[in-house]
């Protein structure tokens, strides 16, 4: 029951069956949500400047998955926001590309052959999104439907209703399902926060969502109020952080729903940077989860750059 | 990809220190009888800010005689709602010179800008405006039905929360009916004559507050003067205890608020990753020059390689340097003398065979620096685990049962204050039952409110500041 049961040298071990996998995520370190909250709020007054802000805006960019997960995405959107995707500010080729597009599985064939040779993922969330509400048969050839239209990224949900329950062994079950429907394709594991209501839950879930294989695990589908918050993540950050060392494998973190500001992106960052390290600053251990957050992104850039800000008309909106 | 911050300094150009200021006495700045002055430098700079006045026996009785007469004639008779008046205009004024008081309390002091903007300003302003409130209801505070004030006050306070400290004494005295003389300390007595201008600016009455600067002796002749009817100090045990000796057989009344060696406790069902936070917070804020710093973790010992694993790591994340850069941790230790003590503390915690460590760091090659350290493999009999260090120097102790955790941190001279942490909530409750310290934080430290009274038990001092318990020093009833 301390915080040695955190570091299981072999995973298999402890999810060999319910009461085991019970027994663990139960026996992990408490979070208290005073203290976690307080971390988060002091990691947000650092003062990223000049320089520093200049670098944490590209990587910000760098680390988007673009997203557009509305009943009303039509194919001629996708294909608008696939081309800012590639080139997010068309008068200055110094931009970094966005890391991926998200969308429906519909949508995936369109953006699949927007996107091919750019280097910008597909991610398509799959498994009933955004609720999961779905028997396993219907999630699973819903993944693997996004796969063959091809997806290269599969944003999952965990089914939250078992979870609450405490029927983990279902949870992991599903996951460990949907992963090997992905085939070579990066799962994200959705935990959605905003319904697992304290942060000993997130712990258990991430820690969950790991050991059944997630190659990322990622705050919220944007559905749910609150989406991510700064103290989720930093849950979030610890788990993947002493995950690796527990197990030498580095599994990313994707805040995703609500992060609207270059401001809002750089304190994630500080996040990052202060609690899970340098091996996390990248856009393959990293991602935010927006759609207006890329905007806001291009205009402190290009104040950065200029001097001046431009308009919110001189920034396409998708 | 390693993230760099670039240097993000908060200006200087919002305070205009002074080249000279005098002493405040009765609501004017005047020049010390005979005329020894005295510089104040950055401690992380060494550079001279200002040169202020050595106060003498002389100017001390003049400081003490403007209090009497300000006491007898306006302020001890004036309506508590009137007086409420004025400290909530004092209260208002330190918000709206919040800024300027933080960059001048981390260029005087040496402590970090986010800590003075952050912890101390706020506190300061929250401390007049709750003892503003008690002003006019001061026969409800349970000191019986007509409590009246004792007189004037002779305050001497420490260099670690220079204007923090002055407003535990100041804001308790005025609001019970006394006048006050404060000596801040001489390493950092800038922001106190700051405070004497926003007297001022709050058209306080002349001789309610006076301010006079200077050492050890200035100190002394304020604390032995005939006429002062009430002392309170904030310091180290070894004046606290000539004080109180110079004190005894006097009508004087006395509180001392003195050193601290706390136990931070840490249990194998804590939340480890907070419990690492408070830590370092325990410890590492303000430099460590805290009475009541978490100094000693005692750590149960099947969770001890993981917690000081995870508590090494945290460490290398400490930023030390710049005290006005907004991203500082750790500024710079307050004097050269301090440094010298926590050198040599430290080099006695090596020699008696403690394990010394310290993340990499670069320190500025000028002014006064310590790194961030922590010793393991102390035991109780280690003086570096019975002295008060007051630097960022944590010894670390580990325990097997709550009783012995309990028998550990109880084992020593002081009793200020002492850490908890564990997810069993009945255990913190009898945990802090059974521990001899005035505060007793669970799951968190070093937190401060205004209305939550502060003190120690033993070697610690006597009396409390803050809440309703600060209300007594300060009346007489």
């Amino acid at each position: 029951m301390t915080a040695t049961a955190a570091r299981p040298a072999d995973p298999t071990e402890v999810v060999r069956s319910e009461s085991a996998l019970r027994t663990f995520l139960h026996g992990l370190p408490g979070v208290d949500q005073v203290g976690a909250e307080q971390r988060a709020a002091m990691l947000s007054t650092r003062s990223i400047k000049t320089t520093a802000k200049q670098w944490a805006i590209d990587l910000a960019i760098r680390m988007v998955d673009l997203t557009t997960l509305e009943g009303a995405d039509t194919h001629g959107k996708v294909r608008a926001l696939c081309a800012k995707a590639r080139r997010p500010d068309p008068e200055d080729p110094s931009c970094p590309s966005v890391a991926a597009i998200c969308v429906y599985p519909s949508m995936v064939p369109t953006a699949a052959a927007e996107l091919a040779g750019s280097g910008v993922h597909v991610a398509s969330v799959a498994t009933a999104f955004p609720s999961g509400q779905a028997p396993l048969a219907v999630k699973v050839a819903d993944t693997e439907a996004a796969v063959a239209a091809g997806a290269d990224e599969i944003d999952m949900v965990i089914n939250r209703g078992a979870f609450l329950a405490g029927r983990y062994r279902e949870v992991y079950d599903e996951i460990v399902a949907i992963k090997a429907a992905c085939g070579d394709a990066h799962l994200k594991v959705i935990l959605e926060t905003g319904e697992l209501a304290t942060y000993d839950n997130v712990r258990r879930a991430s820690w969950l969502a790991m050991l059944a294989g997630g190659d990322f695990i990622k705050t919220s589908t944007g559905k749910v109020t609150p989406a991510a918050t700064l103290p989720v993540t930093l849950i979030m950050l610890e788990a993947v952080r002493d995950y690796l060392d527990a197990t030498g494998r580095r599994v990313g973190v994707k805040p995703a729903g609500g992060i609207r500001t270059s401001k809002d992106a750089i304190r994630y960052l500080v996040l990052v940077n202060e609690t899970a390290g340098d091996g996390w600053l990248d856009p393959d251990f990293f991602r935010f989860g927006a759609s207006t957050l890329l905007n806001d992104l291009l205009m402190q850039r290009s104040k950065m750059k200029t001097g001046r800000y431009s308009g919110p008309d001189y920034f396409t909106l998708d | 990809m390693a993230f760099e911050y670039a240097p993000a300094p908060e200006s200087r150009s919002i305070v205009d220190i002074k080249p000279s200021y005098g002493l405040f006495i009765n609501g004017e700045f005047v020049e010390p009888t005979d005329g020894t002055l005295f510089k104040t430098i950055s401690p992380a700079t060494e550079e001279v800010l200002a040169e202020v006045p050595a106060a003498g026996e002389a100017d001390v009785d003049r400081a003490v005689r403007a209090a009497r007469t300000a006491h007898e004639t306006v302020w001890g008779s004036m309506a508590g709602a009137d007086r409420a008046k004025y400290l909530y205009r004092i209260a208002r004024i330190i918000q709206e010179r919040s800024r300027e008081l933080a960059v001048l309390e981390s260029l005087d002091n040496g402590k970090p800008i986010r800590e003075s903007r952050d912890v101390d300003v706020p506190l300061v302003a929250a401390h007049f405006f709750y003892y503003a409130g008690w002003a006019d209801k001061l026969p409800y505070a349970g000191f019986g039905p007509a409590p009246r004030p004792i007189g004037v006050a002779g305050q001497v306070i420490p260099w670690n929360f220079p204007l923090l400290m002055l407003a535990w004494k100041i804001a308790p005295a005025l609001a019970c009916g006394n006048t006050v003389v404060l000596k801040p300390a001489e390493t950092t007595p800038l922001t106190a004559l700051v405070f004497a201008e926003i007297c001022q600016q709050a058209e306080l009455p002349p001789g309610v507050v006076n301010i006079i600067t200077g050492a050890g002796e200035t100190g002394a002749a304020l604390v032995n003067h005939p006429r002062v009817d009430k002392v309170a100090f904030t310091g180290s045990t070894e004046v606290g205890r000539a004080i109180a000796k110079s004190v005894a057989g006097t009508t004087k009344r006395v509180t001392l608020e003195l050193g601290g060696k706390a136990a931070n406790i840490v249990f194998d069902d804590a939340p480890i990753d907070q419990a690492v936070e408070g830590i370092v917070n325990g410890i590492f804020f303000n430099q460590g020059h805290v009475c009541c710093a978490g100094s000693r973790l005692l750590v149960q010992e099947s969770v001890a390689e993981e917690l000081l694993a995870s508590l090494k790591r945290r460490m290398t994340r400490l930023r030390i340097g710049d005290p006005l850069d907004k991203n500082t941790d750790i500024g710079a230790i307050n004097s050269a003398a301090q440094l010298d003590r926590i050198r040599t503390l430290s080099e006695i915690g090596s020699q008696e065979g403690a394990e010394r460590w310290s993340p990499p760091c670069q320190l500025p090659d000028r002014g006064f620096w310590f790194a961030p350290t922590i010793f393991t493999g102390v035991s109780q009999a280690h003086r570096i685990a019975r002295e008060e260090i007051f630097g960022p120097v944590l010894s670390v102790l580990t325990f097997r049962t709550p009783a012995e955790a309990v028998e550990k941190a109880n084992n020593t001279p002081y009793g200020l204050s002492a850490g908890v942490w564990t997810e069993k909530g009945s255990r913190i409750l009898r945990v802090a039952d059974q521990l001899r310290a005035g505060v007793v934080w669970a799951n968190t430290f070093n937190k401060f409110d205004p209305s939550a009274p502060f003190g120690g038990y033993k070697e610690s001092g006597y009396g409390r500041e803050g809440g309703r318990h600060g209300l007594e020093a300060y009346l007489a009833h």
